[in-house]
């Protein structure tokens, strides 16, 4: 192959390049289409399904979830929930590695969509527990079966409510089920 | 001889304005216009140059270039310019005073005077020299001197051996160029950059590819772009000529540096691009758009064509870069010398018929594809050839 | 009479727009050749280790994507594993194959990357790194599909992967798997017979046979030494037996050799990763493990062929949920230890080529 086909060929892919269409993404006017299963960093939580246990805060590899409970005097029957006082994620040492959520036992924490939580001041990169309460609830599908399975997209759906966002079923189990559940599989 | 209309038409409107004792101010205030004219743009195309290349280079890359600042980002270069004035001026405590402010001065200035001898229309130039190209070889070797002077002024051990290595670059890569246009000269009979122009029948780079290849290759080491830009490379260490330039100092450099593509690609279309005539057609034919669009059309064609080789090749290294121009650049530009002579020996009229002037080309193509084969047989002996020195091995997996 | 000249000593510092992370390097010159080089690194050390001790063998994984972060799923495959040898645990298929899956797309964005970084460092004014980059996209696009983060995904767990892919993930794998080749056979076309790459890496920082295999050098650098020695074929691990695929070994051991070797695993890897999709069966992904598991006391080392080389995870339990040690093996750290025997002698201007052409990473050879 002569000298400087190489170079030729080069100069011809550069070229073919150019008529290309762009793949900028003009932010922030447009931005680049998330996933629904992507980690963001507005979590959702859902303070009816919330029972206080902690777990969150036992399996973050960080330790950044702050949770100060007291007994509540509700729901003493089925074993009392607990009233969060704090509830504290600190994002800036968060690194989003979806490990609380996967801990819920109850579904009431979830990843969110966002990922523009950069401030100022450190001392504003904390999630207290009103804004929680307050936050869209829009939770990504990030090790949610159930809302992958109804299609849900956190960007462009509605809010999901409290009862919708679990993994149980809303109908209870029959004795049969429960049977099969609790004495056969032992 | 091409008569310089747009002066002598300036030059009435001047002396329509004043009275008769003061002609010699028209002719001044004439100089001064077209001067004006032509500075201005260079400096406008220069700006608009940088922005060009770099939306141009988002486009080959698939990205948009900057777009942000005013409409299609068309005030890019004004925010540029900005910045560089209002930074902060620094001079190293070990700069020599004089040169340190030289050295930027003398690379804008020595562009800037080549332009005066560039015909841009059909009689619309500032001077026509009739040793107008020796006047555009001999001009830019200010800017060679001024970056050692630079180099040296800035009282840097570094800066110094960067321009060291730069200057000796820049040195070895002017006798290729200027050999290359000995052919050129040589098909003109003339040094005149209008009458080169009027004596292209056929444009010159059909008439001389060797010349053209050798020609704009040297010109882009000479410009210190791509694939010569060593000098700006930060893998090397040595950072070049311009380290302790900041500010409008080094806003200067840079102007010097692409206002030399401009040029470069201004004197590309006078000598091988047919200057200000349609490229396609005979010249006593009906030209198609006016002069001084085709020629702002060629210039940023061959500023189209530097961005594209800046967009596509990695740099060569500097005993590379050496070896290139004596071992292979010279040896083409003589070849191309000489079998340029041997046809005008043989058909000695300035004014050749179209059939001989096809029978040229012929003859210069085959001497070129020619010398491209004997190059390639040289380098495969040299050993530098991609051969195919990784092989794919088919291993069975241990099944442990 | 020879002219007595001193060497000077220049700091390569740890901010430089190509050594590739915060390397520094001390190099003594004689002229412009190179007489000595002191390689000074650590400055990316963050304690990964220690900080292992400190952390649930579910909560390590999060560490070990940061190690090398332009290769993370592999990273946690080498981690994952070390840990189900250490238990003993059994991966389901399905999590076999996914995690194949995964590793191979990753090794082809972090070839991507080191190609696209090492022709950037010879001067391609970024052209190939925007072609590399663009294609890289599209594998993190995927990435996020499957596991929610593009860089450091934490998809792997002890006993399998995290959750099951979307349905939508494989038709974009499938395009993918269409496109790709395409796309780096305009690459290859782009710089493997560019002359001025050529005539720069051919030649260039030979690493011999010898000294590559004295120094535990491992990965594409080795290959490309002449050795056919790849963890996926000598020690096959997951289900990298069953699958079909070629070793591109080199004959020089130069950087354009280097270079090579890596734009055709990529073709390898695609090749991998179409297999794994035609023969992926049904079933869970992910052994039923608890979080807090509590190991037997004891050791195990796992070794990967990780885009660098082996990266291998030495984890010594004592039986409670965090392990009591854990050693890394870091290839890129042990890729540094030629690197003297292979500057010397070159010019400033190969410097940049030659570790360019190592394709080391800083999160690893610091931790």
């Amino acid at each position: 192959m002569p000298y400087g086909f190489g170079i030729a060929k080069g100069m011809l892919v550069t070229l073919r390049n150019l008529a290309r269409k762009p793949v900028t993404v003009q932010y922030p006017e447009q931005r680049v289409e998330q996933h629904p299963r992507f980690r963001g960093e507005d979590f959702v939580w859902y303070e009816e399904r919330c029972t206080g246990c902690a777990s969150c805060a036992k399996y973050c590899p960080q330790g950044i979830i702050k949770i100060v409970t007291t007994p509540s005097g509700e729901q003493t029957q089925e074993g009392e929930k607990y009233k969060l006082e704090t509830f504290d994620i600190e994002i800036a040492r968060c690194m989003f590695c979806g490990l609380c959520v996967e801990a819920c036992p109850y579904d009431a924490l979830h990843m969110g969509t966002g990922f523009e939580r950069a401030r100022p001041r450190q001392s504003d990169l904390v999630i207290t527990i009103e804004e929680l309460k307050a936050s869209a609830k829009r939770p990504s599908t990030w090790f949610r079966p159930q809302l992958q399975n109804k299609k849900y997209d956190p960007a462009t759906g509605e809010e999901v409510s409290w009862q919708d966002v679990g993994r149980e079923s809303t109908v209870a189990p029959t004795y049969d089920e429960m049977r099969k559940r609790w004495v056969d599989g032992r | 001889m091409e008569s310089n209309t747009l002066f002598s038409n300036l030059n009435e409107i001047y002396l329509g304005l004043l009275p008769e004792s003061l002609s010699w101010a028209a002719f001044l205030g004439t100089g001064f216009t077209i001067i004006l004219i032509l500075v201005n743009a260079l400096l406008m195309l220069t700006a608009f140059g940088t922005y060009m290349e770099r939306r141009v280079l988002g486009r080959f890359q698939t990205r948009l270039g900057p777009n942000r600042v005013g409409p299609f980002g068309l005030l890019q270069p004004l925010a540029d310019l900005l910045k560089l004035i209002i930074k902060e001026d620094l001079r190293p405590v070990t700069a020599d005073r004089l040169t340190f402010f030289l050295a930027p001065v003398l690379m804008v200035t020595s562009m800037l005077v080549v332009v005066a001898v560039v015909p841009f229309g059909n009689g619309s130039f500032l001077a026509d020299l009739n040793i107008g190209v020796l006047y555009l070889v001999g001009i830019p070797t200010i800017a060679t001197v001024s970056i050692f002077l630079g180099g040296w002024g800035s009282g840097n051990r570094f800066a110094l051996l960067g321009a060291a290595r730069a200057v000796a670059m820049l040195i070895s890569y002017e006798v290729p160029m200027i050999v290359s246009l000995a052919g050129v000269l040589i098909l003109a009979g003339s040094m005149s950059l209008v009458e080169v122009v009027e004596a292209q029948r056929l444009p010159f780079i059909l008439l001389q590819p060797l010349a053209f290849f050798v020609f704009i290759v040297s010109a882009s080491a000479e410009m210190n772009r791509s694939p010569f830009d060593l000098m700006e490379a930060e893998s090397e260490l040595t950072a070049g000529f311009h380290t302790e330039f900041s500010g409008m100092r080094f806003g200067l450099v840079q102007l010097a540096e692409f206002g030399e593509v401009v040029i470069t690609s201004a004197i590309l279309s006078t000598l091988f691009l047919r200057g200000w005539e349609n490229p396609f057609i005979p010249s006593d034919w009906q030209q198609v758009l006016p002069a001084q669009i085709w020629f702002i059309g060629k210039v940023l064609f061959f500023m189209f064509i530097f961005t594209w080789i800046r967009a596509t090749l990695p740099r060569m290294r500097i005993d590379q870069v050496m070896a290139f121009a004596w071992k292979v650049l010279f040896p083409l530009a003589l070849i191309n010398m000489f079998v340029t002579a041997a046809l005008v020996v043989v058909w000695p009229d300035p004014n050749p018929t179209y059939t001989q002037l096809w029978v040229m080309v012929g003859v210069n193509w085959t001497v070129a594809i020619g010398c491209l084969a004997c190059f390639t047989r040289g380098l495969e002996r040299h050993g530098k050839k991609p051969t195919a020195s990784v092989q794919l091995v088919q291993m069975p997996a241990e099944v442990s | 009479m020879a002219l007595p000249s001193e060497s000077i000593t220049i700091n390569l510092g740890p901010q430089h727009p190509s050594t590739h992370g915060v390397f520094r390097i001390r190099v003594t010159l004689d002229g412009e050749v190179i007489q000595d080089i002191e390689p000074i690194f650590g400055y990316l050390h963050r304690g990964t280790e220690k900080l292992a001790e400190e952390r649930t063998y579910t909560q390590i994984v999060t560490l070990t994507d940061r190690l090398d972060y332009t290769s993370s799923m592999i990273n946690n495959q080498a981690y994952v594993m070390a840990t189900e040898k250490l238990a003993g645990l059994e991966v389901p298929e399905r999590g076999q194959y996914l995690r194949v899956l995964t590793a191979e797309l990753q090794r082809v964005a972090s070839h991507l990357m080191g190609i696209g970084f090492f022709l950037q460092d010879l001067g391609a004014f970024g052209t190939p790194l925007m072609y590399c980059f663009r294609e890289r996209e599209r594998i993190l696009d995927l990435f996020e599909m499957i596991c929610g983060a593009r860089v450091t995904v934490s998809y792997m767990r002890p006993g399998g992967v995290n959750q099951e892919p979307p349905p939508e993930f494989w038709p974009d794998l499938r395009d993918l798997l269409l496109d790709l080749p395409n796309y780096i056979g305009e690459l290859e076309r782009l710089i493997t017979e560019n002359e001025i790459v050529v005539a720069r890496t051919k030649g260039v920082g030979v690493l011999p046979r010898k000294l590559a295999i004295d120094s535990s050098i491992s990965g594409p650098n080795l290959r490309a030494s002449g050795v056919p020695w790849d963890l996926r074929k000598a020690d096959p691990y997951d289900i990298y037996s069953r699958m079909d695929f070629d070793i591109p070994v080199g004959s020089n051991g130069d950087s354009y050799d280097r270079f090579l070797v890596r734009v055709m695993e990529i073709h390898q890897s695609l090749r991998i990763v179409e297999q794994c999709v035609q023969q992926i069966p049904d079933g869970p992904v992910r052994a039923d493990v608890p979080y807090f598991f509590r190991p037997p006391a004891g050791d195990a080392y796992a070794h990967v062929e990780a885009s660098k080389g082996e990266l291998g995870f030495y984890l010594v339990s004592d039986g409670s949920i965090a392990p009591y040690r854990c050693k890394i093996r870091a290839p890129s750290f042990i890729n540094l230890t030629a690197l003297t025997e292979m500057l010397l002698g070159w010019k400033v201007a190969d410097l940049m080529v030659i570790f360019g052409s190592l394709d080391v990473n800083m999160g690893e050879v610091d931790r």
